[in-house]
């Protein structure tokens, strides 16, 4: 983790430290697992990498194993993007690399080398919101908002696919450019779990940024 | 995860050649079931080797009038080029009922047939399995196998195969070309890639050690109308208790192969004679030496049904 950001020491922060310090001293760093059985012994390996992340270059040394994710909230401090599933299967860590919405807990930040990121931060302020963050707000398209930043940046790169003319599960016919519909919307953006289950006023503010 | 060491490289003899110098060293390109699996420490790679500046992501047409796929271009980027919505529509598809948006962006042509199975005891580390653990024992049968074979299995594993995809390309007679580690290329049809389980279900394709997918080639299209019918439980976004890939003709004749039931796209070209008999013909000589478990056998009539709903739909 990245220490010289200025952000104050949470209870969470305290936890974490504490935690890790009580493993150390428990458990001497040559254990080795049985899943690990039989595999050569390698210790963490640090790499650099350089990523333009909502506009500004930014270099970082991370150890390999650091998720695309992971590099944003812990070393760059963006944590608009959020941790759910840590497995791709929610959506909520879902980011932009390169104008494409992908998620970012199954990719490593080495992979990334001189690639532009966009956070939920590099769409926009509260002073000036992107048209789809004015919307979700305008149609109260969430409740506890935890799936908010994924379901947005998801967005972004839904309407820019469905504009580009990609195919969806739910296009009656593959080969012409689809249409916008509430039924395109919902399958397209059903890699974004909301629990609360605010995705009809979720369509709806996608469905209103689509037809400006 | 366990700690690794990662390298970039540039070429894809260099890749093959970058993972045989090293024991436990694997491949990386999507990253969407390598790091998953990492994460659980199910796979335990100590080098990664990065694939993905390697070129290999275009889609060319072939002297024999086909698409050669580079094995690095993207599920969405496959599904959605003009001349695989028009000409290979099963493939578009099948690639769609797949996934998420966000991972069809991620996941690659090569990386999708190379998935892991998604048994919940291949996912479980605390419980026996053959494929991740060989001589550990299959949970699965007798356990929960709602999900599992109903074909084609052995006594060491029931697992399927999770790809929509390869579904696709098994129906459209694809090839894997490959290169090994020693520089030589060579070709595999599709219904070789993947293997059964038999006694050995934690080797699950062809490929050697080192060996790196540079590509998939499709052959001239075959024309008739194409369907890919996905059942699953919910709407979008989970992987299929069955699947039907279709290509039927104006005469009715065409082919079949079924996704959900096996440890590899299921395909039988033999049962393919029955097609302008219909689904029940098709599906009794597909699914002929089924060995369902009681948990799954409601797969049986799922699939000829499934069956009987694509070529319905093909007909309309």
């Amino acid at each position: 983790m990245d220490h010289n950001a200025p952000f104050p020491l949470s209870r969470r922060d305290l936890l974490i430290a504490s935690a890790s310090s009580a493993a150390a001293s428990a458990v001497p760093a040559s254990a080795a697992t049985p899943a690990a059985a039989g595999r050569d012994e390698v210790l963490p390996v640090q790499a650099p990498v350089s990523l333009n992340v909502n506009g500004a270059a930014r270099q970082l040394t991370v150890d390999t194993r650091t998720t695309l994710l992971d590099a944003l909230r812990e070393h760059l401090r963006l944590t608009g993007t959020k941790k759910g599933c840590d497995h791709g299967q929610c959506g909520a860590c879902t980011v932009l690399v390169d104008g494409r919405r992908v998620v970012s807990c199954l990719s490593l930040a080495v992979m990334h080398q001189g690639a532009n990121v966009t956070t939920i931060e590099g769409l926009g302020t509260p002073a000036a919101p992107h048209p789809l963050q004015a919307a979700f707000v305008r149609h109260d398209g969430y409740q506890c908002g935890y799936c908010t930043p994924g379901q947005i940046c998801s967005a972004v790169g839904a309407l820019d696919e469905l504009r580009r003319g990609a195919p969806s599960h739910a296009s009656a016919d593959i080969v012409a450019q689809p249409m916008l519909s509430a039924e395109e919307l919902r399958e397209r953006m059903s890699g974004n779990l909301c629990r609360c289950g605010a995705y009809s006023n979720i369509v709806d503010a996608i469905t209103e940024v689509a037809e400006a | 995860m366990k700690p690794f060491s990662y390298e970039r490289v540039a070429s894809p003899a260099q890749a093959a050649a970058a993972v045989a110098a090293r024991p436990g060293a694997k491949f990386i390109a999507g990253g969407t079931n390598l790091l998953d699996l990492m994460k659980l420490q199910i796979e335990t790679p100590v080098h990664l080797v990065d694939v993905n500046g390697i070129g290999l992501d275009t889609i060319e047409p072939t002297p024999q009038g086909g698409l050669r796929i580079g094995a690095l271009v993207r599920n969405s980027d496959l599904a959605a080029h003009p001349r695989v919505r028009r000409d290979y529509g099963v493939l578009t598809r099948a690639l769609v009922a797949g996934a998420s948006g966000q991972l069809r962006n991620m996941a690659t042509t090569g990386g999708n047939l190379l998935q892991r199975t998604r048994c919940p005891y291949f996912y479980d580390t605390h419980m026996p399995c053959n494929k991740r653990q060989p001589g550990s024992g299959c949970s699965a049968i007798g356990g929960f196998s709602r999900q599992h074979a109903v074909i084609g299995g052995s006594a060491d594993c029931i697992a399927t195969h999770p790809s929509d995809m390869a579904v696709a390309l098994r129906v459209l007679d694809a090839t894997v070309e490959t290169v090994r580690p020693d520089g030589v290329a060579r070709v595999i049809p599709i219904a070789d890639f993947h293997r059964l389980p038999g006694s050995t279900p934690h080797i699950e394709t062809a490929l050697q050690p080192g060996e790196l997918i540079t590509s998939v080639s499709l052959p001239a299209p075959v024309g008739g109308t194409h369907v890919y019918r996905k059942v699953r439980d919910r709407a979008s976004y989970a992987f299929a208790l069955v699947s039907v890939a279709a290509i039927v003709q104006r005469d009715g004749s065409g082919r079949v192969a079924l996704g959900g039931v096996a440890h590899k796209p299921w395909r039988v070209e033999a049962a393919e004679a029955g097609m302008r008999q219909g689904a029940r013909a098709v599906a009794d000589r597909l699914l002929d030496g089924a060995r369902p478990t009681h948990e799954n056998a409601f797969k049986l009539p799922l699939a000829e049904r499934t069956l009987a709903a694509a070529l319905s739909q093909a007909r309309s």
